[in-house]
């Protein structure tokens, strides 16, 4: 039963809320200054070899908040003043949510690169909201499959079924993130991960029950990693060069497959507040992230690699050739969309995807 | 009334005003916002008791409480197990000049990084971890056993923590044990075992609830341990409280199933606390 009206348990909630950012922003404020760029990230912008040269440029400090998850990175948004934040770090996908809840201001195209970007992943659909840009793509890669080509014929990666089947049975991590995961489920399948409706749910739970027979762990990004390195599994569902990349120098061995039935495009977007207090350096911050030598950085950041989405990238050409960098049109041909469900499908999403982890 | 009388009054509660706004700011404040958030609905914000009801009504969610209770259960007694033989130990055994070094030995693993500690036994139990390859190595296993990234691994990590916890309780409460029981059961006739049984174990009794209590609340509550080392093969309930937070950021839902988790954490105290005071009595 669900009543949408103000009680007072809301109305005290509210409160409740309210004296809680209070504090928490009082406790913020002593370390923060009015001149420093406040940034909501992702672990890969938090690397000093990116964020060091725009602060020495522009002389400013540059405050990060980590936070993995766009609920969670809301979350804090929620629990602070108008005006604390200026830019953030999003799925693309889920720029929309920023924007519906009133807190993205419209970039401004002429000032950003946006000709130089792969056109593939400027994800108007999402980053464009009532004619306004909201969000630019920064960096994107695939959810796909990561091996270790001395262990797995790589010819067998080329295809979905082979994630499923005996031959590799017990050698299989699957990456704990139900969105890209039941895209791969739904591109074996032969569905488009687009077109998904709540009809198709059977039919990819079934698909993820057999990924999960398979596999001997479902993993966040460490320690899916970690075994993938460790050479616990061999085989990574969802993996891809942000797995891959980061330890080519330390095992070569491991790479990753763009399969025949294709696979899953993810990418993040760059916003920019509304109530920021710093417009013009969240720009700049902008514009640095998305400058050939910043996309560079971001690109072969420690945290995590991943592509530029700027096709001018500084990189050389021995990061080009770890990230495929020329292999690129090639695969963002073959590449679907992440998958996108309304709040209603997400959740059941996440429901079924909490079966499958139970199911033993 | 004299003024005396009033200070006297007045200093227990002066002394005890820091501790209640303490509680107040930071434990029953907070703790009525999560239960006002988990009766409302995620979507549009209304009262709602399906938070609740999706906890009792989904399998997959009882489950992981069936889960966590599982491995507490399995934790809390392999840890009093092997902690009490060892406190007993470093309580009798060990010259009392040479104890404090020896405690200090004891907790040395709470020194390391509780997330450092939990990659390190990943490694140790992965695939060519040091456990593997040395049974292998010596010929008592053919092939590598899997030992990471499951419910034994998230069981070992849990005790390597807690057997130094329960220790110290109960290394604390032997300590406290007065020679003259011991001698008095001697006198009476008592062989070592049957004064152990009788004398010993009831009085230090205390100590092991209080360390098992201890075990059972953190344990119950560490997202850490299982989500390094269990490799997400089932799912413990800190896991699923997490899991509706990162990506939808379904605050009402989590808060609800948190609930649930302290009403269970509640009742283990409720049991532990009547059982204690009997044990006093």
């Amino acid at each position: 039963m669900t009543v949408n009206a103000r009680t007072p348990l809301s109305t005290l909630k509210s409160h409740l809320a309210a004296a809680c950012a209070a504090t928490a922003l009082l406790v913020a404020a002593s370390g923060a200054q009015a001149a420093d760029l406040n940034a909501l990230i992702w672990c890969d912008h938090s690397d000093p070899a990116l964020l060091e040269p725009f602060e020495k440029a522009n002389d400013v400090k540059v405050n990060v908040k980590e936070f993995e998850g766009t609920g969670a990175g809301l979350a804090i948004v929620d629990q602070s003043q108008p005006g604390d934040w200026d830019v953030m770090v999003i799925d693309s996908i889920d720029v929309p949510r920023g924007v519906e809840k009133g807190l993205f201001e419209p970039l401004p195209e002429d000032k950003l690169p946006f000709a130089d970007l792969f056109p593939e992943v400027k994800m108007d659909k999402s980053t464009i909201v009532d004619g306004k840009r909201y969000g630019i793509t920064e960096k994107f890669g695939y959810n796909t499959i990561g091996f270790n080509k001395t262990k797995i014929d790589p010819a067998d990666m080329q295809s979905l079924a082979s994630l499923t089947s005996d031959k590799y049975k017990g050698k299989v991590a699957i990456y704990d993130y139900y969105l890209p995961v039941i895209g791969m489920a739904a591109l074996a399948i032969g569905k488009k991960t687009a077109d998904l409706t709540e009809a198709d749910l059977p039919a990819l739970k079934a698909e993820l029950l057999k990924m999960k027979a398979n596999a001997k762990l479902v993993g966040e990004v460490t320690a899916s990693q970690t075994a993938l390195a460790t050479g616990e599994v061999d085989i990574l569902v969802g993996g891809g060069e942000w797995v891959t990349a980061g330890l080519a120098k330390e095992n070569p061995a491991l790479d990753f497959s763009i399969p025949k039935e294709g696979a899953v495009l993810w990418s993040q977007s760059l916003a920019m507040f509304k109530d920021s207090k710093n417009k013009d350096m969240a720009l700049k911050f902008i514009q640095y992230i998305m400058s050939p030598e910043g996309q560079a950085r971001l690109a072969t950041s420690s945290c995590y690699w991943g592509m530029p989405a700027n096709k001018t990238a500084a990189l050389t050409d021995e990061q080009k050739k770890i990230l495929r960098f020329d292999e690129q049109p090639g695969f963002l041909a073959r590449a679907q969309a992440y998958p996108a469900p309304n709040a209603d499908l997400d959740k059941k999403m996440q429901d079924m995807w909490t079966e499958m982890l139970q199911a033993q | 009334m004299s003024v005396c009388g009033r200070n006297s009054r007045a200093l227990p509660w002066a002394l005890v005003t820091p501790a209640l706004v303490w509680t107040l700011l930071f434990f029953v404040l907070p703790f009525i916002a999560m239960g006002l958030s988990s009766l409302t609905a995620h979507e549009g914000g209304g009262f709602t008791l399906a938070n609740y009801s999706q906890f009792f009504t989904d399998p997959s969610y009882w489950w992981a409480m069936v889960n966590s209770l599982e491995v507490t259960a399995i934790v809390t007694v392999i840890s009093i197990l092997l902690a009490y033989p060892f406190a007993w130990i470093l309580a009798e055994m060990v010259p009392e000049r040479r104890q404090r070094l020896a405690l200090m030995l004891a907790v040395l693993p709470f020194w390391t990084s509780y997330v450092v500690r939990s990659y390190s036994w990943l490694l140790v139990l992965a695939q060519n971890g040091v456990i593997n390859r040395t049974l292998t190595g010596i010929g008592l296993i053919g092939e590598p056993l899997q030992l990471a990234n499951t419910r034994f691994a998230t069981v070992t990590g849990f005790v390597h923590f807690f057997v130094m916890l329960l220790t110290l309780t109960i290394f604390a409460n032997l300590k406290q044990l007065s020679p003259s029981y011991r001698k008095a059961a001697a006198d009476l006739g008592a062989g070592p075992v049957r004064t152990f049984l009788h004398v010993v174990l009831p009085l230090t009794l205390p100590g092991i609830m209080v360390g098992a209590f201890l075990t059972f609340v953190l344990c119950i509550g560490d997202y850490i341990t299982p989500q390094i080392l269990g490799g997400n093969n089932e799912l413990v309930m800190p896991q699923l409280v997490m899991m509706q937070i990162g990506r939808r950021g379904d605050f009402p839902l989590a808060s609800a199933l948190s609930i649930i988790l302290m009403a269970v954490v509640t009742i283990a105290y409720l049991a532990c606390a009547r059982w204690l005071k009997i044990e006093r009595a």
